[in-house]
């Protein structure tokens, strides 16, 4: 039996999900390799996105993926790295920003 | 600095070790097809030469420098060195060959003793790409190399130099410590007398290879930053940028495994294996010559000791028509040569 949830060798079987449903998966894998064609943002800046939304989503085969396509476009691990502060920053500001909530609820109860 | 595996006497060091290691293990499994019965799917097993294109000659694996991922395993220590002797019988060849490129590498071809004369002597067969293979940091290495930009210059030379990034960190890990300033300072030379500026004949290519077990990215998009950076960052410019695979042999290879990265990148070269490629790949229309004369279908089968399939083994008996009916040595190293967009010593097989 399998001892762990996540398998790396399982990444490498992505383009399978297409087997169980043709026309989504293919819909799917289209919207993707779309989504990373150079637009108004490089194929850089893009690669960074998806690293530090990786790492929000706490994806390991999306960690995976990512920190080798930086590497082969020759992002640095300085870059990489500042990517990530800004996906911590949101992350843990997104939670200190419910403190107003808190706040204004404290404020109403409290005499 | 690191030393050379033969410094080292690393059993990599013995080229039989690295065939039979590529040789064994997931490919003798099955696990992964190898070269040969992958290129055999689309017919083109054994690989057969096309009209020769370029004459690739190496003056010796001396080297100033210890790159982590050299596939000749170059080094200060490294004795071997092409002799004048040798040199003639190239400099003969190099008068009759159709080839239209010349390409001199080494270790650093610059510290052969006779590498100015035999430029020199070889500038006057009239070769229509005449290119040097240079570190950077050798024109810089000690004064008897400095005025080599003015000499490269005067033959006219076209100057293809290794930079592995823009930033320092990432260069001087693969390439040594200091090698990045170094490189900086003789690519400003270079530009200072004409090299590598918008419109000049004077061409200063530089080379990309990954310094880790990846593969290389997009070279249009590498290229792009490289410029930017070291433009931005220097004030240097270069014409092109060459992305180059990093072969699973020599130094790269012994890295691979001491790394742990071994299988996992094999599958990569293999996953990103493109037919299309093998049409033109370098060893179609190359022939290397070692330091001591010998012939090979590249400078990687030279590294492996993996000689030419043909009567005419060496430079003093050269036969171009009788070389183009042999067929080309192919391996798993070969599959370096054909992931992506292919890879050779002029960057892209296939353009974008």
């Amino acid at each position: 039996m399998q001892k762990t949830y996540y398998d790396p060798a399982d990444l490498k079987k992505f383009g399978k999900i297409s087997e169980w449903n043709e026309e989504l998966g293919s819909k799917f894998f289209d919207y993707y390799n779309s989504v990373f064609k150079e637009g108004k943002l490089s194929e850089r800046e893009k690669s960074l996105i998806a690293l530090a939304v990786a790492h929000t989503i706490q994806c390991p085969y999306c960690i995976d993926a990512y920190t080798g396509d930086g590497l082969q476009r020759g992002i640095t691990k300085e870059e990489m790295m500042e990517a990530l502060h800004v996906a911590a920053a949101i992350r843990g500001g997104a939670s200190l920003v419910h403190g107003v909530q808190m706040m204004n609820k404290v404020n109403k109860l409290e005499m | 600095m690191i030393k050379s595996l033969h410094k080292r006497n690393s059993e990599l060091a013995n080229s039989n070790k690295q065939v039979e290691f590529l040789s064994n293990g997931i490919f003798k499994g099955g696990e992964l097809d190898t070269f040969n019965n992958k290129i055999a799917e689309t017919n083109q097993f054994p690989l057969r030469p096309k009209k020769l294109e370029i004459l690739q000659i190496n003056l010796g694996y001396m080297c100033n420098q210890v790159c982590e991922h050299c596939h000749v395993d170059a080094g200060p220590d490294r004795k071997e060195i092409m002799t004048k002797e040798t040199m003639l019988q190239c400099l003969d060849v190099i008068k009759s060959t159709q080839a239209h490129t010349l390409d001199l590498t080494g270790g650093a071809p610059e510290m052969n003793p006779n590498f100015r004369w035999f430029v020199d002597e070889a500038s006057k067969a009239g070769i229509k790409d005449f290119i040097v293979r240079s570190n950077l940091t050798i024109l810089r290495a000690n004064k008897k190399y400095y005025d080599l930009p003015e000499f490269f210059k005067n033959h006219n030379i076209h100057i293809i130099s290794s930079m592995p990034h823009w930033t320092k960190g990432k260069t001087d890990k693969q390439r040594g410590s200091g090698v990045f300033d170094k490189s900086i300072k003789a690519l400003e030379e270079l530009n200072s007398v004409g090299y590598g500026m918008p419109n000049s004949k004077l061409k200063l290519d530089l080379v990309y290879n990954p310094s880790g077990a990846f593969l290389p990215g997009n070279q249009v998009a590498l290229e792009k930053d490289f410029k930017k950076a070291m433009n931005d960052d220097f004030g240097i410019q270069f014409h092109n940028l060459f992305a180059i695979t990093n072969l699973p042999i020599s130094r790269f290879l012994d890295y691979l495994i001491a790394s742990e990265n071994y299988e996992d990148y094999m599958y990569a070269l293999v996953e990103a294996y493109n037919s299309e490629a093998v049409k033109n790949v370098m060893c179609t229309n190359t022939i290397s010559v070692s330091w001591d004369g010998f012939l090979y279908d590249c400078d990687f089968n030279q590294m492996l000791e993996l000689p030419v399939s043909s009567k005419v083994k060496h430079i003093s008996k050269y036969n171009e028509e009788q070389l183009q009916n042999r067929n080309i040595i192919t391996s798993q190293h070969c599959y370096g040569c054909t992931a992506g967009a292919g890879s050779s010593c002029q960057g892209n097989i296939i353009p974008a």
